[in-house]
């Protein structure tokens, strides 16, 4: 098909009307709406950048920004952990192999929002009931302080989506030739060394991509947030997607709302464009 | 013996893990069954009677066959025209080896990038001008959040098919969209069946988007799942019941379509 064909651009039409009209408009759209006093349905004047001045001193947002940089740096690095923990577990040629991989994939296929109401339940109560009999008051009170709230979510977290950062590392675990782990076998190797001299190295690309995948992950995180504590106690378990949420239709101030979006986006494109850069040089270096 | 007996433990350990990962499910379906006091009782054991009642009742109050109804005609719908038009340009821009064509590929790529509250304030709105806050609506809108994948996966795809193919068709008198109807898109099954699986992982669990354009009336099983956990907040085992039900169609699927779901999730990823 050429440029000029008709059938090229038919092809292509619904396409770029949906995504047009979908996502690259409202980009536009709202990144121009942050600059003025848009409430949705008018705009009254232009008011250059007050609304990200005033975002600067906005303490909720910052905390918010704060808490889910916290959250993310202890979600990769735990979920990278666990991934190929799991990875290199179901890939040793066990009987129950297929059924541990289906087991640990399956809390992925289940949304955020059912599977946090569902570890509400059992952080508040069950959490709350084992303290009570073994006297253990720390699994007492479970959700209701910041830092019971931060690591609840880093376990439903962990717990969602190890499956999936499993699938990525038997990926490129099933990539390494079986030889290279039975002639290091017959040179003496020990089952650690194999692991830092044949398994590390081999799986290096995936750390990349994994880390990326779950950085950006962990960093838009909603449903999670929403039904596991709604941001409590007192908003200090509000990651960055909920504050946006509540400023545009809590709050009802959808320009200030979406200047905090737009911040949002920049963070997120840093995070893929850093991505892209190593990406690239990996290319090169190999 | 020594690495028979090193499997077996290694075998073990992982049963172990096994259950741990399942110990939330059995924690929800237990206590789903038992009663208000019986919770309070003690969460971790059987519950005395296998009582449906809670069931029942959740079921009738989270409007069950309704939601279930407009979940499965919402995903059903979405990934038909995802999967129509997303394959129509991967193949159009796969058969085109122009710099447009690349700079049009790039830009679905570039787009799969942006989050979804970026644009979500400004999209609410426009489509709320229009009136099409509605089931309608938001299947377009899937339509262009799913599109960008799916298209990066089709093109993919389309390289192990060979432009021969084209060829001899259009000799024989073929037009362009009978080449792809008749020939390319069955050619594509395999990333058809990939392509569908994640968005409907992703399209069936969906709740921020359905809860800014749905009503009650046309709400999806997470939208439902969500106003009533509000009302029966101190009510665990309806709430329990309720949350069961709703895992149940994500399970029954799983079982039926494992080795899929896992071998497209795995494409998806690594890609």
């Amino acid at each position: 098909m050429k440029n000029r064909d008709l059938a090229f651009w038919l092809f292509l039409t619904p396409v770029i009307l949906a995504l047009g009209i979908v996502v690259i408009i409202p980009l536009v759209l709202g990144t121009f709406y942050s600059f003025t006093d848009w409430n949705g349905l008018t705009i009254t004047k232009f008011i250059g950048f007050e609304n990200y001045r005033t975002l600067l001193k906005d303490t909720d947002f910052l905390n918010s920004i704060w808490f889910t940089t916290k959250f993310s740096f202890v979600t990769v690095l735990l979920l990278n952990f666990f991934g190929l923990g799991l990875a290199i577990l179901v890939t040793q040629k066990l009987k129950s192999s297929n059924f541990l991989r289906t087991i640990f994939f399956m809390p992925n296929l289940i949304g955020g929002l059912i599977l946090g109401f569902i570890w509400q339940f059992i952080f508040v109560n069950v959490f709350g009931n084992i303290g009570q009999v073994l006297g253990i008051p720390s699994l007492q009170g479970w959700l209701s302080t910041t830092t019971t709230g931060f690591w609840g979510l880093v376990i439903l977290t962990c717990w969602q989506m190890a499956g999936y950062i499993m699938i990525i590392y038997i990926a490129y675990l099933q990539n390494i030739p079986n030889e290279l782990n039975e002639a290091a076998d017959i040179d003496g190797a020990n089952s650690f060394q194999r692991f830092r001299h044949i398994t590390f190295p081999l799986v290096a690309p995936a750390f990349t991509v994994s880390m990326f995948l779950t950085l950006s992950m962990s960093f838009k995180i909603y449903d999670q947030n929403l039904s596991l504590t709604n941001g409590g106690p007192f908003d200090s378990t509000q990651m960055v997607a909920m504050e946006i949420v509540r400023t545009a239709y809590t709050e009802n101030q959808l320009a200030y709302g979406q200047a905090k979006a737009v911040i949002f986006f920049v963070i997120i494109a840093i995070i893929a464009l850093t991505q892209v850069y190593y990406n690239k040089k990996r290319e090169v270096d190999m | 013996m020594q690495s028979k007996r090193k499997k077996l433990f290694i075998e073990l350990m992982g049963i172990l893990l096994g259950l741990i990962w399942l110990a939330p499910f059995y924690l929800m379906l237990v206590n789903a069954f038992k009663t208000k006091k019986e919770i309070f009782m003690g969460v971790l054991g059987l519950p005395s009677s296998f009582n449906f009642s809670n069931f029942v009742e959740a079921f009738n109050e989270l409007d069950f066959l309704n939601s279930l109804f407009y979940s499965i005609l919402i995903t059903f719908v979405s990934i038909t025209i995802i999967i129509f038009f997303s394959s129509m340009a991967g193949y159009a821009l796969a058969r085109n080896k122009s710099k447009l064509s690349g700079a049009i590929l790039l830009i679905f790529v570039a787009a799969m990038l942006i989050p979804f509250q970026s644009v979500m304030i400004p999209l609410v709105s426009m489509f709320g001008k229009v009136d099409m806050l509605n089931p309608v609506g938001l299947m377009f809108m899937y339509l262009g959040f799913g599109c960008s994948l799916s298209i990066f996966l089709y093109h993919g795809a389309m390289t192990g098919i060979s432009v021969s193919l084209d060829e001899a068709a259009t000799i024989d008198g073929a037009n362009k969209l009978q080449i792809f109807t008749r020939i390319i898109f069955p050619l594509l099954k395999p990333i058809s069946v990939t392509v569908a699986i994640l968005n409907t992982i992703w399209i069936w669990n969906d709740y921020l988007l359905p809860s800014l354009i749905l009503s009650q009336e046309t709400a999806t099983i997470p939208l439902k799942m969500f106003f009533f956990f509000g009302q029966y907040t101190k009510q665990w085992h309806l709430a329990l019941a309720g949350l069961t039900l709703a895992i149940i169609p994500v399970i029954v699927g799983y079982f039926f379509a494992q080795k899929q779901i896992i071998e497209g999730v795995s494409e998806g990823a690594v890609k």
